[in-house]
């Protein structure tokens, strides 16, 4: 198959003008500098030896997170920036809708916009007058066509500037994220239209976030992190492998959160008000919780847990005089600062008998059975009377994912079932 | 750049569709519309000639109607300093094209001027009005240069706009810069007063290094004085101007990639 983009080692280096705020032409003359000074200073690497292709007739979408240097891959695609380096290799008619009507000029009417606009877009005059009505219909604007543009809503402003790009029957079409702002109905008409595309053997390259219109629409995808390729190939190994990486990402997140937390929180601070602090640590001090983990199915101390995994939260203590009165407690808040479960030994009717040195505690959850959020934790080791040894107040995060969007606190484990005359596919 | 250059004859439907909407959008909304074009001119003119023939009373008779003999030289400055001022500006306040579809940089200072030249165009029907009324006409041997005169200023004006738009994305200082160098300029050039003047005279090596001083003598000379002996220096300006286009393409081109990036 021959492919229809092709980019060869790639890079992209955006420059920072030096000091453009303070070198005024004036300055610039005098110092005899205008040409040195509209040389880059500072460099900023976009995209740094990215390689991929895009075979005729593919739908291929790029994935990655913000600042991945997707846009700036399509931009490259486009044409509208050039390489610093490598080659961009495209065949065919194309057509980019990165940002919808972005020709559009308020003040004279849609009638006369689609026309300029189909032309910046490299249509004849004769080419638009021949698919006008297709384009007035496809944005479902035939009343207003005659009203300036300033008068549309932005749906209509962005219905009429896809129908436009569309229209430019393009061999190759690039797609920034356009789809993620027009409505439910209007989405599903772009994506059939996407559809047939397809089937007429366009080459359509996707940059977006929506994960599932990669899955559903792509043939291939590639996923791009801090301006380099990570993985290219299937869309669901691909959007496997990206979502892997998030949680990595946001586990160090957690971490960092959970680390700070803890610094700005001591041991032995001054009594306060347990029942207000929303976050800190307190207590005598007498028995100390010297460590805090959760820990996943693995074994692996972590912050990112998929709801329904087996955790546990491990806390290693010490003491300094032996004692028989402790109580161990934990709690599960979510974001909201709702309480979500809390427990402890002594409502648990442990009764203590002896704590001597250091001491291990596990407190193991078999079905993490949480919705998707960001969760904080609750550790104390306190008198039965309830004076604290060392409370620790929502000092640890850690999030929880699922595969469902659903919502709630506690997501218990549940089946449907359905009478025969029910059905689904 | 040449390669750029000969795309440019391909997007001239661009430019045609571009010059035409701003024309229309410019007016759109008021309720005179289009007859703005005729009105702003002549305005112009009647606060000029009031000053000058009333206030401050021109001397010279050889000026005399002063409102024709000013307007000869005030109309074609008009599209100048106008046609620089918008297109300074053309490339910021089109970012969006430049960022976001494949757009051919260059056509924006363009439109600028060539929407300016229409302004300027329609002017000319303002003065023809003025000359008939006054019965004032100009000489028919002389009138065959005056296409020759508009086409030098079109590719002097162009070539400033090019590189004046390139360079304002990387200087915004060049737009209030420019508004005071063009006052300078207007007021150094032989349009309210004529070439003749004793005081012009005595600089004249200093005016002739003056492009526009050029100008405007040939369309005076042309429009308003029986004779044109103008000819060879507006040819040596023609010469220049195209010399001024290239370097200012040439600069256009070499910054053209900065644009999608600092814009």
């Amino acid at each position: 198959m021959t492919s229809a983009i092709e980019l060869v080692n790639v890079s992209k280096v955006y420059r920072r003008y030096s000091g453009r705020h303070f070198a005024t032409l004036k300055s610039a003359l005098l110092k005899r500098s205008l040409l040195r000074d509209l040389r880059p200073s500072e460099a900023f690497v976009a995209l740094k030896d990215v390689s991929f292709s895009v075979d005729k007739g593919s739908t291929v979408g790029v994935i990655g997170r913000n600042g991945s240097g997707k846009s700036t891959a399509l931009k490259l695609v486009a044409g509208i920036t050039k390489p610093s380096a490598g080659t961009v290799r495209v065949t065919g008619r194309v057509s980019a809708l990165i940002e919808l009507g972005a020709g559009f000029h308020p003040e004279i009417s849609g009638r006369e916009n689609v026309f300029i606009n189909g032309i910046m877009l490299g249509l004849s005059k004769r080419q638009i007058e021949e698919r006008f009505d297709d384009i007035v219909d496809f944005a479902e604007l035939r009343e207003f066509i005659d009203a300036p543009v300033k008068t549309y809503s932005s749906g209509m402003y962005m219905r009429l500037g896809f129908a436009v790009a569309i229209h430019v029957e393009p061999e190759v079409l690039l797609v920034d994220e356009v789809l993620a702002v027009g409505d439910e109905s209007f989405t599903h008409k772009c994506l059939d239209k996407f559809g047939e595309l397809h089937r007429q053997g366009k080459t359509v390259l996707i940059v977006t976030h929506s994960l599932g219109l990669v899955e559903r629409l792509c043939d291939d995808a590639v996923w791009l992190d801090g301006g380099q390729k990570q993985l290219e190939g299937d869309p669901k190994r691909v959007i496997g492998g990206y979502l892997t990486s998030v949680e990595e990402s946001e586990r160090q997140q957690m971490a960092a959160a959970t680390s700070k937390a803890l610094q700005s929180a001591g041991p032995n601070q001054p009594l306060v008000n347990m029942f207000q602090a929303t976050e800190g640590r307190w207590g005598s001090g007498e028995i100390q919780i010297t460590s805090v983990e959760v820990v996943g199915q693995d074994e692996q101390a972590s912050f990112v847990f998929h709801s329904g995994d087996r955790v546990s939260v491990r806390l290693r203590v010490h003491a300094a005089q032996p004692t028989s009165d402790f109580v161990f407690g934990v709690s599960v808040f979510n974001s909201d600062g709702v309480c979500c479960f809390g427990t402890n030994t002594d409502i648990e009717n442990m009764s203590s008998e002896r704590l001597e040195g250091d001491g291990e505690v596990a407190f193991a959850i078999d079905h993490l059975d949480l919705v998707e959020g960001t969760y904080k934790l609750d550790v104390a080791v306190h008198r039965r009377d309830g004076a604290p040894y060392d409370y620790h107040r929502q000092l640890y995060t850690f999030r929880v994912k699922s595969r469902t969007p659903d919502v709630g606190i506690f997501k218990p484990a549940h089946r449907w079932t359905f009478s025969t005359n029910i059905r689904f596919k | 750049m040449f390669a750029n250059l000969g795309t440019l004859l391909r997007y001239r439907g661009l430019i045609q569709s571009l010059v035409a909407r701003d024309l229309k959008a410019r007016y759109r909304g008021s309720v005179l519309g289009f007859v703005w074009s005729f009105v702003n001119p002549l305005l112009l003119l009647s606060i000029y000639s009031f000053v000058f023939s009333k206030v401050l009373p021109a001397t010279d008779s050889r000026t005399r109607p002063y409102a024709v003999f000013m307007f000869c030289g005030l109309l074609p400055w008009t599209w100048f300093a106008a046609s620089l001022t918008d297109a300074t500006s053309s490339l910021i306040s089109g970012g969006n094209l430049i960022k976001k579809v494949l757009f051919p940089a260059e056509v924006l200072p363009i439109v600028s001027v060539l929407t300016n030249m229409v302004h300027f165009l329609l002017g000319l029907l303002i003065l023809a009005a003025f000359m008939i009324g006054f019965h004032h006409y100009p000489h028919a041997a002389a009138l065959p240069w005056f296409p020759v005169v508009i086409i030098v200023q079109l590719i002097f004006t162009l070539g400033l706009a090019l590189a004046l738009s390139a360079l304002t994305v990387h200087f915004r200082d060049i737009r209030d810069l420019l508004a005071n160098v063009l006052t300078l300029w207007f007021f150094a050039t032989p349009i309210l007063y004529p070439y003749f003047l004793p005081t012009v005279e005595r600089f004249l090596w200093l005016f002739r290094l003056n492009p526009f001083y050029h100008l405007a003598v040939s369309y005076q000379e042309i429009l308003f004085f029986d004779r044109f002996g103008h000819v060879r220096s507006l040819l040596l300006l023609g010469l220049l101007s195209i010399a001024v286009f290239l370097a200012g393409y040439w600069l256009f081109d070499r910054l053209r990639d900065s644009f999608a990036e600092v814009v």
